[in-house]
């Protein structure tokens, strides 16, 4: 397992490497980077072109106010244009500039609607994830797979560091899925507001009491991805992060075993019969 | 416009009342003004004071600054509420809206001034109590309140018992009450007071921003007074309006918090959008133009403020159907935002300008305005909310709109107005450091927390991953540059007392076209016993 994790990474990695040239490594934050995080989803691929292009659109729109601006102060200053003007009206330019911002709108509107549908239509999944927000940790829950759960506390700095691993974004136990799946995450809290939040995965849905919100992802490539806690739950809310570990589906049935050496896997077997093998 | 002056004002009236009646009991517009500036800028430090703080702990990874965790988140949440409702909105609308609003219509004053001095000294009452909340049981975490200035429960409920939470409800109540009261005597005042002559067409800008303003708060503060006592009867008489286990909601109060919050974010702008364009005209000596547009796209981005509130909650789980609906209403104030900035680059073009330091502030809030107006355009959009919805990135964004927007607006009207409102001329070279020292600032402040944003760091942490840690540490030297420009403008304010240069009556010149260049500086005690009739 352990393996696999860092076979990822260093796979990650190098595929980063090989396409920006930085040293960043997949599932994590890179120090003086100025993009999003590597994307491990088609979602995220969503999210990154639609920031490209809102990017480029944005980046333009700065520099022509900005260069309509320094052109104004070079033409019409006190001293090259001591006499000023009276104009104070074009109506053709007054319809103009309130047409283009209505062309640029209706342009992203265009852009933005595709990639939010399919963000939020949650496909048929492959298997289920329930997650759930305590102050200051999640449990994590396996309906599929006989309803087995268990904690995900944090590491403290000290015990990351002693492990080799980052912290404040490493955790006792992660939620580990299957790669090339999908993925139904099922978030709730028990007691305040929380967010199920992993930026590699463009994901990131609220867990609130009494309510069961959901969200979904399907993960290119095994490895390891954090997220942290993305709605302020009190003290130590800068201290409840996400792992999650991705691993081929053989490594998963077998660590699926682990947990519950109960469980049988379910081909052809209906949820209730499934439900009395597994004892529930 | 062209005014045409009354037979000079009746000075047998003009005499002061003394000391404690003039300041404590003063029913004067002006005088009122003047305490809403001082009020705004003694919370603007004690604001400051605590995001310096932040900025300190974050330099670097680890928790270095801060005792307990949730002190920070204390004073991430009363930074918010206080820079909001105690500096923000008492400087821009109770200090300029209070001596200009009437000054440009040509009014003696406002048209409740008893309700005016309520307004005022509500807030000292609601800030004792905001402050007092530091200082008593929040959680049992520790003292104050560290919810978030947005207040969600269930944290501010059963994660807050202690009392702290309840007189910071009692404290936004009071303020919420005094902005009630102050948008009513604004509304009263502009519809009814106007001098002869002066049509609603020919009102200038600053006085359509108040107006548009008051409407907002008129609107929007009784949905946030509504919130905050149902969040009280949740807390201490057992109801359950946001309590699961009750049948409640917790995100009814997130729905009902940003139907006020998404308008109060341009009642804070909106006074500002109203004073740069005076600046941008006085100092191009040339009118405003399109000056129509300029008051109607106003009037749009107020109405279609109140239509957009649930852009700031894509990720609690709504319809896609109504997230859907909501980016597209979002976009749609870029529409009117993209009238005014274009209009105030084509009322610069053909003038002939100058480089006065109130000019700097306008020629820069137009900059940063446009900055924070474009992030405010991606995060608009649910499919990329998702990635940088409570990061760092939204923090840079509404610092853009807000910290360098409105208080850019402050700053401008504060230097344009300084000789008229106190009579003596500030000092330039002193003026010019501050504004460059602040402007630097900011930028190295917030600038790359767009990038922490685009890499996920997360809002409200005391401490991040070691990821985190370049551009926090230039963000925080950021915060420096930005004290040592506090710190000049304090110099600058005691200099130009103790130095006291006389302000000339217009002292702009030609393009100062409003009615209080009209008056002396400072104007008299009373003004407009004889009406100006403006053609």
């Amino acid at each position: 397992m352990r393996k696999s994790r860092i076979t990822g990474l260093l796979g990650g990695a190098t595929l980063l490497a090989a396409l920006t040239g930085a040293a960043g490594a997949v599932g994590l934050p890179t120090d003086k980077s100025i993009t999003f995080q590597e994307s491990a989803t088609p979602q995220m691929d969503m999210v990154t072109n639609l920031h490209t292009i809102a990017f480029v659109i944005i980046t333009a729109i700065v520099i022509l106010v900005m260069g309509l601006m320094l052109f104004i102060f070079i033409r019409f200053n006190e001293k090259a244009n001591p006499v000023p003007s009276k104009t104070s009206h074009n109506t053709l330019l007054e319809v103009v500039w309130t047409a283009a911002p209505v062309m640029i709108v209706l342009f992203l509107i265009a852009v933005a609607t595709r990639p939010l549908y399919y963000l939020d239509t949650i496909p048929e999944p492959d298997m289920t994830v329930k997650a759930v927000g305590n102050q200051w940790n999640w449990d994590y829950v396996y309906p599929d797979h006989g309803g087995f759960e268990f904690n995900s506390a944090p590491l403290t700095k000290e015990e990351a560091a002693a492990k080799n691993l980052p912290g404040l974004l490493a955790v006792t136990e992660p939620m580990v899925v299957p790669a090339g799946k999908k993925i139904r995450v099922i978030v709730t809290a028990s007691d305040v507001l929380h967010a199920f939040a992993v930026p590699a995965f463009g994901v990131k849905i609220d867990a609130v009491p009494g309510r069961l919100n959901e969200t979904w992802f399907e993960v290119r490539e095994p490895g390891t991805y954090y997220g942290q806690c993305s709605e302020v739950c009190g003290q130590l809310h800068y201290n409840m992060p996400i792992e999650v570990r991705v691993l081929p589906q053989a490594e998963f049935d077998a660590w699926v075993l682990e947990k519950n050496p109960e469980y049988v896997k379910n081909e052809g077997i209906t949820t209730e019969a499934r439900n009395t093998q597994t004892g529930e | 416009m062209v005014a045409i002056y009354g037979d000079g004002d009746d000075h047998a009236h003009n005499d002061k009342p003394t000391f404690f009646k003039r300041w404590f009991l003063s029913t004067n517009h002006k005088d009122i003004g003047t305490l809403y500036l001082w009020f705004g800028m003694a919370s603007g430090l004690l604001g400051g004071f605590l995001s310096f703080m932040m900025r300190l702990e974050l330099k670097e990874p680890g928790i270095q600054i801060f005792a307990s965790e949730h002190t920070y988140l204390v004073f991430t949440s009363m930074h918010g509420l206080i820079m909001i409702f105690f500096m923000v909105m008492p400087a821009l609308i109770g200090g300029f809206g209070n001596w200009f609003g009437p000054l440009m219509i040509g009014a003696p004053d406002m048209a409740f001034p008893r309700l005016n001095n309520l307004s005022f000294w509500l807030l000292p009452v609601a800030f004792v109590l905001l402050v007092s909340s530091f200082f008593v049981q929040g959680s049992s975490s520790g003292n104050g309140f560290g919810g978030g200035w947005v207040m969600y429960p269930p944290l501010s409920t059963s994660g807050h018992q202690g009392p702290a939470f309840d007189l910071i409800i009692m404290g936004l109540l009071a303020a919420g009450f005094a902005s009630i009261f102050g948008a009513i005597n604004f509304i009263t005042t502009i519809l009814n007071m106007r001098a002869p002559g002066m049509t609603m067409h020919k009102m200038p800008l600053f006085a359509w921003s108040i107006l548009v303003t008051a409407f907002l708060l008129l609107l929007a503060l009784p949905v946030l007074a509504a919130a905050l006592f149902m969040l009280f009867f949740d807390r201490n008489a057992g109801t359950g309006f946001f309590n699961p286990a009750m049948g409640g909601d917790p995100e009814m109060f997130q729905h009902l918090f940003w139907f006020f919050g998404h308008p109060e974010v341009y009642i804070m702008i909106l006074p500002a959008f109203g004073i740069v364009s005076h600046v941008v005209s006085t100092f191009s000596k040339k009118p405003i133009f399109g000056y129509l547009g300029m008051a109607y796209a106003m009037v749009a981005i107020g109405v279609v403020g109140f239509v957009v509130w649930a852009h700031h909650m894509y990720t609690v789980g709504m319809d896609v159907d109504l997230k859907l609906y909501f980016m597209v209403a979002t976009l749609v104030i870029a529409v009117p935002t993209g009238i005014k900035i274009f209009s105030w680059l084509a009322t610069m073009w053909g003038g002939s300008i100058r480089f006065e330091i109130p000019m700097l502030w306008a020629i820069a809030f137009i900059f940063l305005f446009v900055i924070g107006g474009v992030t405010g355009v991606v995060l608009s959009m649910p499919a990329i909310d998702v990635a940088l919805h409570d990061t760092y990135y939204v923090v840079a964004h509404f610092h853009y709109v807000l910290s360098l927007g409105a208080v850019f607006g402050l700053f401008c009207g504060f230097y344009y107005w300084f000789g008229k409102i106190f009579g003596v001329m500030y000092n330039n070279i002193l003026a010019q450091i501050h504004f460059w020292l602040f402007f630097v600032g900011v930028n190295v402040v917030f600038f790359p927390q767009h990038f922490l944003g685009m890499q996920g760091m997360p809002r409200r942490y005391i401490d991040y991953p070691v990821e985190f840690a370049t551009y926090n540490e230039i963000s925080t030297y950021g915060a420096f540059i930005t004290l040592a420009g506090v710190i000049a403008f304090f110099v600058m304010m005691a200099e130009a007392f103790i130095v006291r240069r006389p302000a000339a009556d217009n002292y702009w010149g030609e393009g100062a076209t409003t009615l209080e260049w009209t008056l002396s500086s400072p104007p008299p005690y009373h003004q407009f016993n004889t009406l100006p009739r403006v053609k």
